[in-house]
């Protein structure tokens, strides 16, 4: 095993700003109920009265409802209500959803509740809530369905042919904002365009040009999706779920049910891991009508299966890429079209992927094609960067090939090419400063890359060495914190972002910083939507940076207030009052925090403050990974036995969380090269609906992942703080690809690599 | 000798978290149900339901078991340890390890590590590296890339030795 090391880069010796909290490594304020089994997740909640929903699904992928009969079920012992689509109202119209794109209502409800047809295995037709989950789960099994079966559309690339069977037929091309007069499973065509990608390909001394294609995957989280529905009598409705954002829930809510804002209260629970896939409401609405039909709470979990067949995976993708480069390795023109598999309804992140694929360089003739298509699967869901890690698979591996080709050492041609502030990049204004070069010198200077790799394994096995570039754009929007002074100088601090992974303490040492208080001191809670203003999911690798930076300016805000009412006690302007920290002074009189936080309260007095920012400043983020493998030619399995993640951070909040981040986004890359794919037969059904057959990493899958976290401060916040979540699934299965190629001298252009392909290729290649 | 009851029930008596308990549940409720539902413990988290993820281990008479492939009715007799057994009231080196080390992202497989990890170190308080990852490779986890949970089960492991 090889040592292990991790690093901290600032860029500059200005960049290293000296703080007093930021930098450090607090235990997070929910960690001991996270070790004791005392924090609440959503399927931990339990009310009185409470009752228990389950799910029919479709058995087929593409089918028509001829007819429903649920009276076997209902007149099961124990059996309360049994609802189907007809207990939905009919909604049209779009919603945002964060970094879940924009999404239509209409397929949004039918995604919840299929309608006329049934458009993927798993698709939800009806719900039951009983007495108990086993009598919900007996009474599914006597729901009576007749269908009719349609041929089911599995593959991207032949659901956009002429002539296929269609999904939907009101579905129609949009492109550039016209929409074709035919229907088609093709819902948008997107196109990026700069420069003059003719004159670039014919200016070059060398042309690539490569097919990729990925499996679909999944999140993987490791707890079901959940949700508790109470809806009182007065039309109140409470919703208990773990959610990536309390507040799109509601939305969600709202739209689906025709159900006022005013009267829906959304209360997330802990959340037990979402990348993406807990920003869309599956089992919310059916636990809120049938809970309104019996008047009494209802709890809906899901079991594996149902997760993996009914909730969002990410897309398999089909990805061309065409990169021409001059005699001095410097890139020419750059070409790429890409179909995304949106699942039964539109709504790939394949805009995601056309902004990221060529984004670790400077290219200025260049032209990107994106598709988003629907096909027989389970509606397509954020996951981490989503987008990136398949278009960023195609143009790293071709980089790697034109390096070969050019005899040019990988590092260099990338920081030769390397996308810099000012410049060019799709869908968005060019850069400003990013910490890309700054990866590729702290890649070029590691351990890790200046280590010569032995290249004999034991038994015959062959080693390689390969790099890869990833960029993710991260997002801003909108995020709210409010926060009281309480009467012993600490504050409480409530934050509408969800704590997926540590953001209590990212959000609570930035507030702890500016208010110039102990991080101690600060006592952050996740609350409900009546109880904070308006926050977005936590994704998009926004949460730090956003709501850290609603908590900035919270601090702000309390300091004024509290300079307000010492103005009128030491009747002097509230300008006049100094905050130095946690001291507040004027001409010679000076109280400090705990001081004032007394007197306040002697006082009656309340020092408090809501703040909410929707920031455009997010910086993106760059990463480098090397990856170590060994590849045994006799079975093509793969190990991955050493692995550096170099990341620019921006400013690392709290390390230990960075690190946690980089390391556990690397890990899911390393599945989805090695072996992590939806297995469909040729009707559409899914033959690994479970965790090992689906096959997630395992402890004895991975080695110790290394970290060096660069930071280039991003000029759009106080601290410099850029997202870090989603950036380091993206170079992965390309730097992976990369060593396998160095290691057994064959390119694997198909997501999983798994010991089969890469088999099959050594075999091809040796003839 | 565990009687059946009318509703179909069985009465079963166990020691939990070193407590006496009585219960009653159906035969085909799993122990995992009967911790969460029956007795209110829901440390014990279901990822799976099929013995896959690990989240709702626990340990029954020493041995570590998926409470979500153990019926509740197996569990006449039995001494149950679950991670709200574990740390109370004071946490052990091994939980002050995951805080430290910050071995948990999410925190929904951190009941079922801490117990595995637990049992790895009763029997063996000087693993290496590999000997946790074996260990450890019936738990899955999601968020965190598993680097820092071998590590705080490795410092948990050293402080337990210059301690003891």
């Amino acid at each position: 095993m090889a040592t292990k090391t991790d690093e901290m880069i600032p860029a500059t010796e200005a960049d290293a700003a000296v703080y007093r909290v930021i930098g450090t490594r607090p235990v997070r304020p929910d960690g001991v109920d996270k070790v004791t089994g005392r924090a609440i997740y959503g399927a931990d909640v339990v009310l009185p009265r409470m009752v228990h929903g389950k799910v029919l699904r479709s058995p087929y992928a593409h089918a028509r409802i001829v007819s429903i009969d649920t009276s076997e079920a209902e007149a099961i012992p124990g059996v309360l209500s049994v609802i189907t689509s007809k207990d939905l109202p009919s909604v049209q119209a779009t919603a945002k959803l964060g970094e879940g794109g924009e999404v239509n209502l209409g397929h949004l409800s039918g995604n919840v509740l299929a309608r006329e047809k049934v458009l993927y295995q798993g698709h939800a037709i009806a719900a039951v809530a009983a007495t108990s989950p086993h009598i919900a789960a007996e009474a599914v099994r006597k729901i009576r369905v007749q269908f009719e079966e349609l041929p089911p559309v599995m593959d991207v690339r032949l659901a956009m042919e002429p002539g296929v069977t269609l999904l939907h037929d009101d579905l129609f091309t949009e492109t550039a904002g016209e929409k074709a007069a035919q229907p088609s499973n093709v819902a948008a065509h997107l196109i990026a365009e700069e420069g003059d990608i003719e004159a670039g390909f014919a200016a070059a001394h060398l042309i690539v040009e490569r097919e990729f294609t990925t499996a679909t995957v999944h999140q993987g989280y490791i707890e079901p999706q959940n949700a508790v529905a109470e809806w009182r009598a007065d039309g109140q409705l409470t919703v208990w779920c773990s959610t990536q954002g309390a507040f799109v829930v509601r939305s969600q809510l709202h739209s689906i049910l025709q159900h006022p804002i005013s009267q829906i209260k959304v209360v997330p629970t802990e959340i037990g891991g979402g990348f993406g896939g807990k920003i869309p409401v599956y089992l919310e609405p059916l636990a809120a009508v049938m809970s309104r039909k019996i008047g009494r709470p209802v709890k809906m979990t899901m079991d594996r299966a149902e997760v993996l067949m009914g909730t969002g995976p990410t897309p398999g993708t089909y990805v061309m890429v065409k990169m021409g480069v001059d005699r001095d390795g410097m890139i020419t023109a750059a070409q790429s079209s890409m179909a995304f598999e949106a699942g039964a309804f539109p709504g790939s992140p394949v805009g995601a992927g056309v902004m990221t694929v060529f984004a670790p360089y400077a290219v200025k003739n260049v032209r990107i094609d994106g598709y988003d298509v629907v096909v027989n699967k389970p509606k397509s869901a954020a996951y981490r960067a989503p987008g990136a890690t398949m278009a960023e698979y195609a143009s790293e591996t071709v980089v790697d090939e034109i390096c070969r080709e050019l005899g040019m050492d990988p590092v260099e041609f990338r920081r030769k090419n390397g996308a810099k502030e000012g410049d060019w990049r799709a869908f968005a204004p060019p850069y400003p400063r990013v910490g890309n070069l700054e990866c590729l010198d702290a890649t070029e200077a590691s351990a890790h890359w200046r280590t010569p790799l032995e290249r004999q394994g034991a038994d015959g096995k062959l080693r390689g060495r390969g790099i890869a570039s990833g960029y993710w754009f991260n997002v801003g929007l909108t995020s709210s914190c409010s926060g009281r002074l309480n009467g012993d100088g600490t504050v409480t601090l409530l934050e509408g972002s969800t704590d997926i992974g540590g953001t209590r303490a990212s959000i609570a040492m930035q507030f702890a910083e500016a208010f110039g208080i102990e991080y101690e001191a600060v006592h952050p809670s996740v609350v409900d939507t009546d109880s904070v203003g308006f926050t977005e999911v936590t994704g998009g690798s926004r949460t730090t940076y956003a709501t850290g930076l609603a908590a900035v300016e919270l601090a702000k805000e309390l300091q004024i207030r509290i300079k307000g009412e010492l103005a009128k006690l030491w009747e002097v302007p509230a300008d006049a009052i100094a905050a130095n920290g946690a001291v507040f002074a004027n001409n010679g009189k000076s109280l400090t925090l705990k001081e004032i936080a007394a007197l306040m309260e002697e006082n009656g007095l309340q020092i408090q403050a809501a703040i909410t920012v929707s920031p455009t400043g997010s910086g993106g983020a760059f990463a480098t990974h090397i990856a170590d493998v060994e590849v045994d030619p006799e079975t093509g399995k793969v190990d991955v036995i050493r692995y550096t993640a170099v990341q620019d951070a921006g400013k690392a909040i709290h390390p230990s969380y960075v690190e946690g981040q980089m390391q556990g986004g690397v890990v899911q890359g390393i599945g989805w090269a090695l072996h992590e794919e939806y297995v469909y037969d040729e009707k559409g059904q899914l033959r690994n609906g479970s965790f090992l057959d689906y096959r997630i990493p395992t402890t004895l899958d991975t080695p110790l992942i290394e970290t060096i976290i660069v930071e280039v401060p991003n000029p759009g916040h106080p601290y410099g703080v850029r997202g870090v979540g989603e950036v380091p699934i993206v170079p992965p299965p390309a730097a992976i690809a990369n060593a396998i190629f160095d290691a057994v001298g064959v390119r694997l252009r198909d997501l999983p690599m798994s010991p089969r392909k890469v088999c099959a290729a050594v075999q091809a290649a040796a003839g | 000798m565990a009687a059946t009851l009318m509703h179909g029930k069985v009465a079963v008596s166990a020691t939990v978290n070193e407590e006496p308990v009585d219960f009653l549940c159906e035969p085909r409720e799993s122990l995992l149900e009967v911790l969460r539902e029956r007795l209110g413990l829901t440390g014990a988290k279901e990822g799976c339901n099929n013995g896959n993820c690990g989240a709702c281990n626990v340990l029954m008479d020493g041995q570590l078991v998926n409470s979500c492939v153990v019926l509740g009715v197996e569990c006449q007799g039995a001494s149950l340890t679950t991670v709200e057994g574990i740390g109370t009231p004071a946490l052990v080196p091994l939980q002050e390890c995951f805080l430290q080390d910050a071995a948990l992202q999410c925190g929904i497989c951190t009941p079922g590590f801490l117990v595995s990890a637990k049992a790895l170190l009763d029997h063996n308080p000087n693993p290496s590296e590999h000997e946790i990852r074996w260990w450890l490779a019936g738990n899955l986890c999601r968020c965190t890339g598993y680097d820092k949970i071998i590590r705080a089960v490795q410092h948990a492991a050293e402080q337990a030795r210059t301690e003891g």
